[in-house]
């Protein structure tokens, strides 16, 4: 479903990303951890479009189109969700404003019916319910007086919305309490967990992976993928750290 | 600006060197005529009573209109004006305000190619506890140019005086620009006079956030400065009008080629 090649990417003339390939399949949920500095995020970044970062090698496919060829709205169109580490504030615009103009914006590129606003507000009310986040918080502007637990679960809530075929979710349990992620873990599994869809889920702890069991485990070091295995190898890295792990490798 | 000698107001054309000319478009000016700086629109507010006036004005020639108010005590006035003008657009408003009296202006300029769209504003605190609250949005590109030139002036026993005045001015290109000028002239001693100013380009974290979740670049940019104009329409309460005024400033924009 993703398919990362031999990927360099930097940011002001650095490299960060050294040749990292990946291969992700429908249906499949693969964690990534790593050290500090190893480049996940930026992984997410590029994936998602982000400017500033300059793509120097290396190809992603997506559902069998080249991602790069595409602007980031129109990645997101074609079944793309970035899930960010740091959720952005955007005053004066609200929530269910925002929501559906994305998703209706989503809906134009890929040539379907708007949807009316009678059918947005239920699918909305049901993806709140989902995180349980109060209604009355999507009609406030988007993550303007939100707590850090809050904007996860609204980033999430739009996950729901805009019904992606593929997440790349960086850190979405950062900032979160015990009870909070284990809302949004639920929430990533009923809205990821299906045959046709995929998840890269960037976390540093094992505690997310208790709730959403990854299929695979990759670690990200120096701007490559240094190790991939089954879920015990998250296990490992909780028990051992990266430097133990990756000296067997 | 005093002259040290008398004349006719419209005799002649204004310069750039009179303070409250100071960004205008003196050639477009003469294209409208001298005989226009004596067109006044007079208005008086009677005690107690509230008037309100909405306007959008700016068509594909100059335009100058200037709107002299006088308000009695406890008199309120609102004008709320969305400035997108194809040519140079001038909005003036003179206010005098009575015992407890209250000023609301709200204003967006907006428009691209070269033009120079402005409001320009003198408040006279003439008697204690009035009060002046004046908003400007302003949001360019291409060339042009958006102005808000606001003098307050607050008479010796004009105590208890509340002015604010608040101006933003949003660039989309790297050629537009916008100029806040407040000029306050204090006499009294118990008095609270607010002024702030800012310049800025739309915020790049949340367009690229707009265009992860999917939006164009055109309607992240259409929702983003329909958010940054919002505040200069906050106080007026017309639902209809407000989007008549909001939808005209962001006609504007629709127009562009960004």
């Amino acid at each position: 479903m993703l398919k990362i090649e031999n990927l360099h990417a930097e940011i002001d003339g650095k490299a960060i990303l050294k040749g990292l390939t990946l291969e992700i399949a429908a249906g499949e949920i693969h964690a990534i951890m790593g050290p500090n500095g190893a480049g996940k995020s930026t992984l997410a970044n590029v994936l998602g479009g982000k400017p500033g970062y300059d793509v120097t090698a290396g190809t992603v496919m997506f559902k069998g189109a080249d991602l790069f060829d595409l602007d980031p709205h129109e990645r997101a169109a074609t079944g793309l969700f970035l899930g960010f580490q740091y959720p952005v504030e955007i005053p004066g615009v609200s929530n269910v404003q925002f929501l559906r103009e994305a998703a209706n914006s989503q809906r134009k590129y890929r040539g379907e019916e708007p949807l009316s606003g009678g059918e947005f507000l239920k699918l909305a009310k049901e993806k709140a319910g989902l995180l349980k986040l109060d209604m009355e918080m999507l009609k406030r502007q988007v993550n303007v007086g939100f707590s850090g637990g809050e904007k996860k679960r609204a980033e999430m809530v739009q996950m729901g919305i805009l019904d992606p075929a593929f997440a790349v979710l960086d850190e979405t349990d950062s900032g979160l309490d015990i009870d909070a992620l284990r809302v949004v873990g639920d929430g990533i599994n009923a809205i990821m967990r299906a045959p046709d869809k995929g998840v890269l889920l960037i976390t540093h702890y094992q505690r997310l992976l208790d709730v959403v069991k990854p299929d695979r485990v990759s670690v990200l070091a120096g701007g490559r993928i240094v190790q991939t295995g089954g879920p015990e190898l998250a296990l490992r890295l909780e028990a051992e750290g990266y430097d133990a792990v990756m000296a067997d490798a | 600006m005093m002259r040290s000698w008398p004349m006719p107001e419209a005799a002649i054309l204004p310069t750039r060197r009179d303070e409250a000319w100071r960004y205008a478009d003196i050639d477009a000016l003469a294209r409208i005529g001298a005989d226009a700086l004596d067109q006044w629109k007079d208005i008086s507010v009677a005690d107690g009573e509230t008037w309100r006036h909405t306007m959008v004005v700016g068509s594909d020639q100059p335009e100058l209109h200037r709107i002299r108010l006088t308000l009695g005590a406890g008199a309120r006035a609102e004008l709320f004006v969305t400035n997108a003008g194809g040519d140079y657009t001038r909005v003036e408003a003179e206010v005098t305000l009575g015992d407890g009296a209250h000023f609301e202006f709200g204003g967006v300029t907006i428009g691209g190619g070269d033009a120079v769209r402005e409001f320009v504003t003198t408040t006279v605190h003439a008697a204690p506890n009035a009060t002046s609250n004046q908003t400007v949005r302003s949001v360019h590109w291409g060339t042009a140019t958006g102005n808000f030139l606001g003098e307050i002036k607050v008479a010796r026993d004009a105590q208890k005086t509340d002015a604010a005045q608040s101006f933003k001015g949003l660039l989309l290109e790297a050629g537009a620009s916008a100029n806040a000028v407040p000029q306050l002239e204090i006499f009294a001693d118990d008095v609270k006079c607010a002024h702030g100013a800012t310049v800025g380009q739309l915020d790049e974290a949340a367009r690229f956030y707009m265009a992860a979740r999917g939006l164009s670049p055109d309607t992240a940019r259409k929702l983003l400065v329909q958010a940054f104009l919002g505040d200069a329409f906050v106080e007026l309460d017309d639902e209809k009008v407000h989007e008549q005024l909001l939808g005209a400033a962001l006609a504007a924009l629709e127009g562009a080629s960004l």
